[in-house]
């Protein structure tokens, strides 16, 4: 075979990608890693990673998982429920495009302009704020709810986590067969009974996967929070902005500890989300 | 089954309360940006005139854009090749570009921010202290995974093999055979991946914000606190370039399938 010649010197083709991934995706990695057990005099030390299991740094982690778990539960329950409704037969094609495309754009529109977006409707002076006031003489801040907490943190969440829902969920929507649901429904089922025993089950590794990617993103994300709170907030990634913006921390190998904490825990949903999504492609056509 | 004429209930009460919960945010930005500085109350231009009279506006803008562009081009360059040879030649390596292609979603901008600058931090001046070095070095990483998944997309729906025999037994070279016979074949991938691409530069803030650079986000949070109302305007300006970039997007790969589930691939990165 002729092929068999040049095979061996393939792999050459692929190496300025390689090397490329290696510079500035492994390599930061391998340094992030390296620094959390590393002391501040240079020597291997476990005590960052002791740091991570002891108050405040295990709050912070706390915050953020509460916050990632919060908006992927809430943001994926809307979504489903938003993409279950423009697939119904009765829901028009153009409501359905028209959510389609405005998913796509919401869930790539966030950090500062979201954030002051959401400034601008209910912040203290916000336009929604105002009209409740003066219109209907509803007081939303005196009524506890303030857009500068974690809660109005997780609220603007939903502003992204809805429509990445949206779109990674309606393919799996459109999947289910209608002639599963009239033999269902032609033996007498009900659309409850559809639900519980046919749907739910075939769908739950796609909405299992997507919850998972909308715990991720959430879990990730700063700049939003960072906006809303300038940066006065205890989530992970805010205090590991903080240390680099303005030298919170007094051990900068606490910094890259905080950060590994971030990659572990990304790596475990990484870890649950690739065996899930093969099990959910099973049902797609 | 019973046929139904229109939409139901239901579906109508959840569309309607999720159309207003994603419209009224965009809505009252844009009427806090028509409020007069001085009286707080509709209508004035005043804070569109001061955006557009700020030379920073302008500056960062051009750097964002700029830095997209070669973000644009760096990948490309990368990427097409690397995945065409891949597809050619090493079929076996695709799991690994896979798995490598999912390394950005457990390495999030902020945990890689904190691993560049301690690599790079004793790096020539040419390269650490410019955007155009550094951040389009991290850029293109952040691009890699849509680029991929496009690319892949792309190649795996034409037969790199007959393409690449005939374009050879007519003649051509490598070169010749990856620009006049390849590129033209997967232009809507490549085009698909460079509008998430652009979309991701323009709006990426933590990188660029921890490594001090000066872009068009961070003057977007710079303003915001600042000055309301022009923040307002800034915010719209903002969304009406995501909505360029995912409208073209929608635009050039409108006979593909799946085109929407790509566009979730682009949130993780830029919030």
């Amino acid at each position: 075979m002729s092929g068999r010649r040049r095979l061996p010197l393939a792999w050459i083709g692929t190496v300025p990608f390689f090397v490329y991934a290696f510079a500035f995706l492994l390599l930061p990695a391998g340094e992030v890693m390296e620094g959390a057990f590393k002391s501040v005099n240079g020597g291997w030390t476990l005590s960052n990673m002791r740091e991570l299991f002891h108050e405040p740094y295990v709050g912070y982690y706390r915050t953020s998982i509460d916050l990632s778990l919060i908006t992927a539960l809430a943001g994926g329950a809307l979504g489903f429920v938003i993409a279950y409704a423009a697939s119904l037969d009765g829901s028009p094609a153009w409501v359905r495009s028209a959510f389609a495309t405005f998913s796509g754009v919401a869930a790539n529109f966030g950090g500062i302009p979201l954030a002051f977006a959401f400034i601008a409707t209910l912040g203290t002076l916000g336009i929604v704020t105002n009209f409740l006031r003066d219109q209907l003489h509803i007081n939303i801040y005196r009524d506890g709810f303030n857009l500068y907490t974690t809660t109005g943190i997780e609220f603007v969440y939903l502003y992204f986590q809805i429509p990445l829902m949206i779109l990674v969920i309606a393919p799996a929507i459109d999947g289910l067969r209608r002639e599963w649901r009239e033999a269902a429904s032609s033996l007498g089922a009900s659309r409850l009974q559809f639900w519980r025993h046919i749907g739910l089950p075939i769908l739950m590794p796609s909405l299992l996967s997507a919850i998972i990617l909308l715990f991720g993103n959430a879990f990730a994300a700063y700049a939003t929070a960072y906006a809303l709170t300038s940066g006065a907030t205890s989530l992970v990634p805010i205090v590991i902005g903080a240390y680099y913006t303005g030298n919170v921390l007094s051990n900068p190998h606490l910094a890259q500890a905080l950060a590994f904490g971030m990659f572990i825990v990304l790596a475990v949903m990484v870890m649950i989300y690739i065996p899930l999504q093969r099990r959910s492609a099973r049902w797609m056509k | 089954m019973r046929r139904r004429r229109g939409i139901s209930p239901f579906a109508a009460i959840v569309l309607v309360l999720a159309a207003a919960y994603f419209l009224i945010p965009l809505i009252a930005t844009f009427l806090f940006s028509l409020d007069s500085v001085q009286t707080g109350n509709c209508c004035s231009l005043a804070a569109w005139g001061t955006v557009f009279h700020d030379g920073m506006f302008w500056s960062t803008l051009k750097t964002s854009l700029i830095l997209a562009l070669e973000t644009i081009a760096i990948s490309l360059v990368l990427f097409v090749p690397t995945v065409y040879w891949v597809h050619l030649r090493l079929p076996r390596l695709r799991g690994l570009m896979a798995a490598l292609a999912l390394l950005p979603f457990v390495i999030p901008p902020i945990v890689l921010v904190v691993g560049l600058l301690n690599v790079y931090h004793s790096a020539p001046g040419w390269f650490y202290n410019e955007p155009y070095g550094f951040l389009v070095g991290a850029y293109v990483i952040l691009a890699f995974p849509y680029m991929y998944f496009s690319l892949d997309a792309g190649f795996r729906a034409i037969d790199v093999h007959t393409l690449t025999e005939a374009s050879h037994s007519l003649g051509a070279g490598w070169v010749r055979t990856i620009t006049t016979v390849i590129v033209p074949n997967i232009r809507v991938a490549a085009m698909s991946g460079s509008f998430l691409a652009l979309a991701i530069v323009m709006g990426e803030f933590t990188i660029a914000s921890l490594a001090s650079f000066s872009t068009f986000p961070t003057y977007i949070d710079y303003i915001e606190q600042t000055e309301a109302y022009p923040a307002a305007a800034v915010s719209c300006l903002s969304f009406a370039l995501t909505w360029a970039a995912m409208l073209s997007l929608l635009l050039v790969g409108r006979s593909r399938p799946g085109r929407f589930s790509q566009l979730a691939a682009g949130g993780a990165q830029r919030i």
